[in-house]
């Protein structure tokens, strides 16, 4: 049992667990709508990563807080609906400098092992992670190995973590700006290992703006955050080996998992798993998780055609494409893949290929001094992660690479095999009708989209990827819908107070 | 047939450029039954018109700027109540601030001339200021307040303005880049000639590279844009050492010029910077901009910033636009160089255009803007 601790939710008292997101315990709470939309819809916690804005509520009189960053205190004060006015409290802390051989962005697999890789060749190595500790995505909060064994050899080798940081944009030649709290600095690198993952690839469809609608990596990472689903029901539904994940994860933390809904045909599905015979890490991964899974429905070529709220539960229309089933369920985690992370490496202004940082053989951007690693190259998964940061982080180091590159030609070839496995199916651009909102910052639907030739186009006319997360959440999915090009960088990489910017380049840090 | 392949009336008019004066223009042209066809690279509104903070402003500090922009001002108020409810209109006021008795002055100089000529301003002492304005911090001098001035957004008003002219479908909107313009014909990128015996060049900072001999500076402007904070600031905040910024030489200025847009937002500006064509934001500059605009209104410091961006005005030879017929090629119109009053004075700029064309006597005095003053003879 852990500590439990007491928090003002508008004005009423509640007792949560104290080392839960904050996201994590107000859904845990019944609370699961934080802010109210710009057509006054109640949304919910979406991503659980920091990137979709959706859980913003005021907290301690501080409006716009992304609820699934931060942790509960005893004591918090927090305010759902609409924003609280901004406050007017001292100036900011003066901008502070740190530099380092080796600067990584990232904490998760690509992250670590890149650390650990540059440390072993001598050099001082910081990470910088937006997440409250280390592991990134996949390793949330896990104790478990190699999590642990990850963060143990991160120690040992010496690599300095700075937690809760953002980094939001260049400052100068070989520095970056890096923003914790209200407090900014400057980060100085004589290399720098971009590893900033991925974010989920939405598809719209009627309802999945509704509260309690996850993305899958976002309930997954609510879970691991001390969001308690015990006795609860789930709908997983999307598309890609997350899913699978997703629902042993839940399972284990007690909830029942109604169906797990595939959109990839079973065939396919089928094929891709006996290619994984040959591979034994991946197998003994996809056999644990299958254990786990035992008692999921699984409804492989099926997918979610709409959401409604119905008393207490959700409603969710699944569909084959030609016969129609509705599930009742309390949660939906709902996600179609993964899409590289590329804004930072874009704002360095990194050559980005279909959507992915372009590297060579020892990851090197098209920029000097950086490199990339991890699924910001292209989706992987964990092992890929891992060879890709220990091969970065060596070369960052200016030292050989231990792995092979026989190792890293095989995890190349899974990750292209992902893709074709898992390809999103040309039905699924219909769901999306056209009062059905994309942009849920602005509240923008299809129809206003429809008559706009471009992601640009769109931007100006609709205000679709104008809000707090800058495309996201929306730009995946109008690149599927509309086909748009979506690429689209500018500073800040993460909202930040004004403050925080005001330390230019010649304020002598 | 046409040349790209269309059938149609021959046309009466090409513009270039779907920025807000070229919309502005063409408009003005169908509304007096003209053929217009109008020619754009990118999106409509994409250019100078996406970046720019859509504020529709008075400057009086030149006879011709003033005419000009009071004019416009005044066929926008007619303009929007039609405006649809994107286009973001709102009527927040201009509260320009004095922090010193000298800028005072210029607020009380400012002030004794508007309401000579009839324009609603009301002159603000410290504690006024901060009555009307509780966001701006304590111990400015005072200030002067417009409370009739709107903020609209450029972009949208530039797609609606060619909707309701008919301009939007095919064939007369055209997504082309020109690659030429001469008298009577336009020539795009892949050797498509058009015809036509008014061509207006409106391509904004880029004009000159259409009509050699027509020089413009690119001004970069850096604004920043903040999440939704509803309801705190009322007024669009400029302080007076802006007019000086704006119409001074430095290479380099930053002057704080707050907006409450319709959403909530605030939009932070701005930077001037002379000859600077690289789009990306400069943190030094951000830097600036930021401070600035806090020293105005502190709360800001804790605002969160979503975005930034830049932008580039395009700059003639003397600041002011350049409204007219080109000296030698005859039926060749230049509507540019409207630095950062454009959006202001596009609805003017358009309609002293067919004015000019239609050789009536304009109702703005259309010598100061005059082409001949900055054609440039070139060395060949
Ligand atoms: C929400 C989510 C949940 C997932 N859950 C699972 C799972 O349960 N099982 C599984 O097998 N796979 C999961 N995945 C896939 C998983 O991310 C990959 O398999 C692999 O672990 C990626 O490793 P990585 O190091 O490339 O990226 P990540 O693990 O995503 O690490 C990237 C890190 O970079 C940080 N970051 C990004 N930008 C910035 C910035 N500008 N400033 C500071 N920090 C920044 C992020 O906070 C993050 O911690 C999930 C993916 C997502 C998006
Ligand atoms: C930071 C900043 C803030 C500003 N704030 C304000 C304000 O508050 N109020 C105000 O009134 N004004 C403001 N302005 C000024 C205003 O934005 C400009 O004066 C106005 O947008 C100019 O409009 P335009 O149509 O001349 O140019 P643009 O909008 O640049 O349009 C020109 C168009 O021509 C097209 N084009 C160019 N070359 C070609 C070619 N070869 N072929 C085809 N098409 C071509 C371009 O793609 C572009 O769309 C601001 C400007 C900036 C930069």
């Amino acid at each position: 049992m852990s500590t439990r601790v007491r928090i003002d939710v508008d004005g009423r008292s509640i007792e949560v667990d104290a080392d839960a997101s904050l996201a994590a315990a107000l859904i845990t709470a019944n609370v699961a709508t934080t802010r109210t939309s710009v057509r006054g819809e109640p949304r919910g916690p979406l991503c659980g990563m920091g990137v979709c804005f959706e859980c913003r509520a005021t907290v301690d009189d501080v409006p716009h807080v992304r609820t699934c960053m931060t942790r509960v205190r005893a004591g918090m004060r927090v305010r759902t609906g609409a924003p609280a006015a901004a406050p007017l409290t001292a100036a900011a802390p003066p901008l502070a400098r740190l530099d380092a051989d080796v600067v990584v962005v990232g904490a998760g697999p690509a992250g670590l092992a890149a650390a650990c890789a540059a440390a072993q060749g001598g050099k001082r190595v910081l990470i910088l992670d937006d997440n409250d500790g280390t592991g990134g995505q996949i390793w949330r909060r896990d104790a478990a190995t190699p999590a642990a064994t990850w963060r143990a050899r991160a120690q040992r080798l010496g690599v300095l973590v700075e937690s809760s940081t953002r980094v939001v944009g260049v400052h100068d030649e070989r520095s970056l700006l890096a923003v914790r709290g209200d407090a900014a600095r400057v980060v100085g690198y004589g290399a720098l290992v971009l590893a900033t993952g991925s974010t989920e690839r939405f598809v719209t469809f009627p309802g999945w703006t509704l509260p309690r609608v996850f993305g899958a990596g976002g309930a997954q990472a609510l879970l691991k955050s001390g969001l308690r689903v015990d006795g609860s029901r789930v709908v997983v539904a999307g598309s890609g080996p997350l899913l699978l994940a997703v629902a042993a994860t839940w399972a284990r933390h007690g909830a029942r998992v109604v169906a797990l809904v595939e959109q990839a045909p079973a065939a396919r599905v089928r094929a891709f798993a006996r290619g994984l015979w040959a591979r034994p890490a991946k197998l003994a991964q996809a056999a644990w998780l299958r254990a786990r899974l035992l008692g999921v429905p699984f409804r492989m070529g099926w997918w979610p055609q709409r959401i409604d709220s119905a008393a207490d539960a959700l409603r969710v229309t699944i569909t084959d494409g030609r016969r129609v089933a509705a599930l009742a369920t309390d949660y939906v985690a709902c996600g179609f893949g993964l899409v590289p992370d590329v804004r930072l490496a874009a704002v360095l202004g990194c050559a980005i290929e279909r959507g992915a940082v372009v590297v060579d053989d020892e990851q090197r951007t098209s920029v000097p001094h950086v490199f990339c690693a991890g699924e910001t190259t292209g989706i992987g998964g964990v092992d890929k992660a891992l060879l890709e940061g220990e091969r970065a982080g060596s070369a960052a180091a200016g030292i050989r690479s231990t792995t092979s590159r026989a190792m890293l030609a095989r995890e190349r070839r899974f990750a292209a095999a992902l893709e074709t496995t898992f390809a999103l199916r040309d039905e699924l651009r219909a769901l999306t009708a056209p009062d059905t909102i994309v942009c849920r910052c602005e509240d923008v639907l299809r129809s206003d989209v429809d008559a706009c030739a471009s992601w640009r186009d769109a931007k100006l006319q609709t205000r679709i990827g104008m809000g707090p997360c800058q495309g996201r959440v929306c730009g995946s999915g109008v690149a599927f819908t509309h086909g748009f090009a979506v690429a689209d960088a500018r500073p800040p990489v993460f909202n930040v107070p004004l403050s925080t910017l005001c330390g230019g380049p010649d304020s002598g840090a | 047939m046409n040349g790209d392949g269309t059938s149609s009336r021959a046309t009466d008019v090409l513009v270039v450029g779907a920025g807000i004066v070229g919309v502005a223009c063409a408009a003005a042209f169908a509304a007096r039954g003209a053929t217009v066809r109008v020619i754009e690279r990118g999106p409509i509104g994409g250019g100078a018109t996406a970046a720019g903070m859509g504020h529709l402003m008075v400057l009086d500090d030149a006879p011709a700027e003033f005419a000009l922009t009071r004019r416009s001002c005044e066929l926008w108020t007619e303009l929007a109540p039609d405006l649809p409810p994107r286009a973001e209109y709102s009527v927040a006021g201009t509260l320009w601030v004095a922090t010193d008795s000298a800028e005072f002055d210029v607020a009380r100089a400012k002030f004794v001339r508007l309401r000579e000529v009839g324009i609603d301003a009301d002159l603000l002492d410290e504690s006024a200021l901060r009555e009307v304005e509780p966001a701006l911090r304590p111990g400015l001098l005072g200030g002067l307040r417009l409370p009739t001035e709107a903020i609209v957004y450029p972009p949208v008003v530039a797609r609606w303005l060619l909707d309701r002219a008919g301009i939007l479908g095919r064939p007369s909107m055209l997504f082309a880049r020109v690659a030429r313009i001469e008298p009577g014909r336009v020539t795009l990128d892949d050797g498509t000639v058009l015809a036509a015996g008014i061509i207006v060049n409106a391509a904004g900072v880029d004009g000159g590279t259409l009509t050699p001999g027509i020089v413009l500076r690119a001004r970069k402007g850096h604004l920043m844009i903040t999440d939704r904070y509803p309801g705190q600031l009322r007024h669009e905040v400029v302080e007076l050492g802006y007019i000086k910024n704006a119409h001074g030489a430095a290479l380099e200025s930053v002057a704080c010029n707050v907006q409450p847009r319709a959403t909530g937002q605030w939009l932070v500006g701005s930077s001037r910077q002379f000859d600077v064509v690289d789009p990306r934001a400069e943190p030094r500059m951000l830097a600036r901009v930021a401070a600035r605009a806090i020293e105005f209104l502190p709360c800001l410091a804790h605002m969160n910033v979503v975005r930034a961006w830049t932008g580039l005005r395009a700059v003639s030879v003397d600041g002011l636009p350049i409204i007219g017929e080109h000296p030698t090629q005859r039926g060749v119109w230049l509507a540019l160089g409207h630095e950062g009053l454009g959006i202001t004075t596009a609805l003017a700029t358009a309609e002293l255009l067919v004015d000019l064309v239609e050789r009536r006597e304009p109702r703005v005095p259309a010598a100061a803007f005059d082409p001949a003053r900055c054609v440039v003879a070139r060395a060949s």
